[in-house]
């Protein structure tokens, strides 16, 4: 397995299977169990952010920094050539020479797939449009695990934007292998798109659809509960038509009904979605997810640069 | 004698076979409006496999491999004859390739391959019928949203 990984580009969750998901989340419990300390001392990540971030891009450079390797790159490509119309295609080409793995989030989706293919390092998706978000199904695999005791049977409800939102179309494809029922709760016009709901049926996943969590939040296990993302609407119209339209919090959901046990978990940021009556509940477990970014990148750094058995 | 409903043609391509709704868009992708020899487009023609055939025969023209996959998206029963001398010299059917280059634009507009100068890639995920996943953006596309270059 540590071949599999070894200089290996992560780019989706569509290219690991079962097998391979769990040896990173067996790994990120190692990462947390053990002091990896110098594991990647003298290797350099270049971290190149086209896009805003806060919690993935930190969460890559602090594991890396505790891993004891070293940074470069930029949270704002207005300060590099691409601002004098440098095409991505040349930015990877010449950064490669610099670094060991590279971290890239992009505006564009595709953009990681197509840096793989042009760098010879590593290359590492943190996020490209509204396509995948590899690691960040990871970390929520992980603490979905952590947090239930296991991933085999859950019934999960995906809440919000599940039209654009990266994390949940990647996050469905990954539960899909652990026996999941699925609920997908959106307004109309941010539905799961209908590729992801066939590729799902077509993986025998129970998927049904609602725009309520009115008489399906007592069946819930997991809720993972997404941000309506203003940045992805072309309409502002359209964005103020759902906006705000989800708002949870601990008593609605208690009056509704739920499961003594529920997680809820969320990507963050959020902004109106959950209120912060359900912070300081056993529900919650978005901080501690947002945490579990450290040793899952740890993780994939440290399997992807070769530098653990 | 048999009776031919388009006229034979000394050398050069015909496809046959094809859907007849799709034989302009056959003859689009061969781009016969700048072709100089003899062009013969026939629609309309009866056919025991499709009810109603497409043909077009090209003379001095050796249809290449983008082209036959190409026509393969759009009318994937399509066979082609290469004629010599009034003879048919190899005669094949068009199949669907597992991967296209350079043929089908990519229908998601913040895909990367429709911003940055990248020659599209589609893995096809399904012949029949056809089903397309982009290489760089993952989204799947179906027959209604081939676009071709």
């Amino acid at each position: 397995m540590v071949k599999r990984f070894k200089q290996r580009d992560i780019i989706s969750i569509r290219h690991f299977n079962k097998e391979e998901l769990l040896y990173i989340l067996d790994l990120t419990k190692r990462m947390e169990q053990m002091d990896y300390t110098d594991i990647l001392k003298g290797k350099v990540l270049a971290s190149l952010f086209f896009e805003p971030s806060t919690r993935t891009r930190l969460s890559f450079e602090s594991a890396m920094q505790k891993l004891g390797g070293i940074i470069i790159g930029f949270a704002d490509s207005g300060i590099t050539s691409v601002a004098k119309g440098e095409s991505l295609s040349d930015s990877i080409r010449i950064i490669e020479g610099y670094c060991d793995i590279i971290v890239l989030r992009h505006y564009l989706e595709g953009s990681a797939q197509l840096a793989a293919d042009i760098a010879e390092i590593p290359v590492i998706n943190a996020g490209d449009g509204a396509n995948q978000h590899p690691t960040q199904t990871f970390l929520d695999l992980y603490t979905i695990q952590k947090t239930k005791g296991t991933l085999e049977g859950l019934t999960v409800g995906f809440l919000g934007d599940l039209k654009y939102g990266r994390t949940v179309h990647s996050l469905a494809y990954a539960l899909a292998y652990f026996g999941a029922e699925m609920f997908f709760i959106s307004p109309a016009s941010l539905r799961m798109p209908r590729d992801c709901i066939e590729e799902l049926r077509n993986r025998t996943v129970t998927c049904h659809e609602s725009d309520s969590l009115s008489g399906i939040s007592r069946k819930l296990d997991v809720i993972y509960c997404t941000r309506i993302q203003k940045e992805r609407f072309a309409d502002p119209v359209e964005y103020e038509k759902v906006r705000g339209i989800y708002r949870l919090n601990k008593a609605l959901l208690e009056e509704m009904g739920i499961k003594n046990n529920l997680k809820i978990l969320h990507p963050l940021p959020r902004v109106d979605e959950m209120d912060e009556s359900l912070d300081r509940t056993n529900y919650a477990v978005y901080f501690h997810q947002a945490r579990n970014g450290i040793p899952i990148r740890k993780a994939v750094l440290s399997a992807v640069l070769g530098a653990i058995e | 004698m048999k009776h031919l409903d388009v006229s034979a043609i000394k050398d050069g391509s015909v496809i046959d076979h094809i859907d007849s709704k799709s034989t302009l868009k056959v003859a689009d992708i061969l781009n016969i409006r700048n072709e100089e020899q003899v062009v013969l487009v026939g629609m309309n023609l009866t056919s025991k496999l499709l009810g109603k055939k497409g043909i077009i025969k090209i003379g001095g023209k050796i249809i290449d491999q983008k082209e036959a996959n190409k026509i393969a998206l759009i009318a994937p029963n399509a066979t082609v004859n290469i004629i010599k001398d009034y003879e048919v010299v190899k005669k094949f059917k068009i199949a669907v390739p597992d991967v296209l280059e350079g043929i089908v634009k990519c229908f998601n507009p913040n895909c990367v391959s429709n911003d940055i100068n990248v020659v599209p890639k589609f893995n096809v995920a399904s012949k029949n019928p056809i089903k397309l996943q982009c290489h760089y953006c993952e989204r799947f596309m179906g027959t209604q949203d081939i676009q071709l270059i």
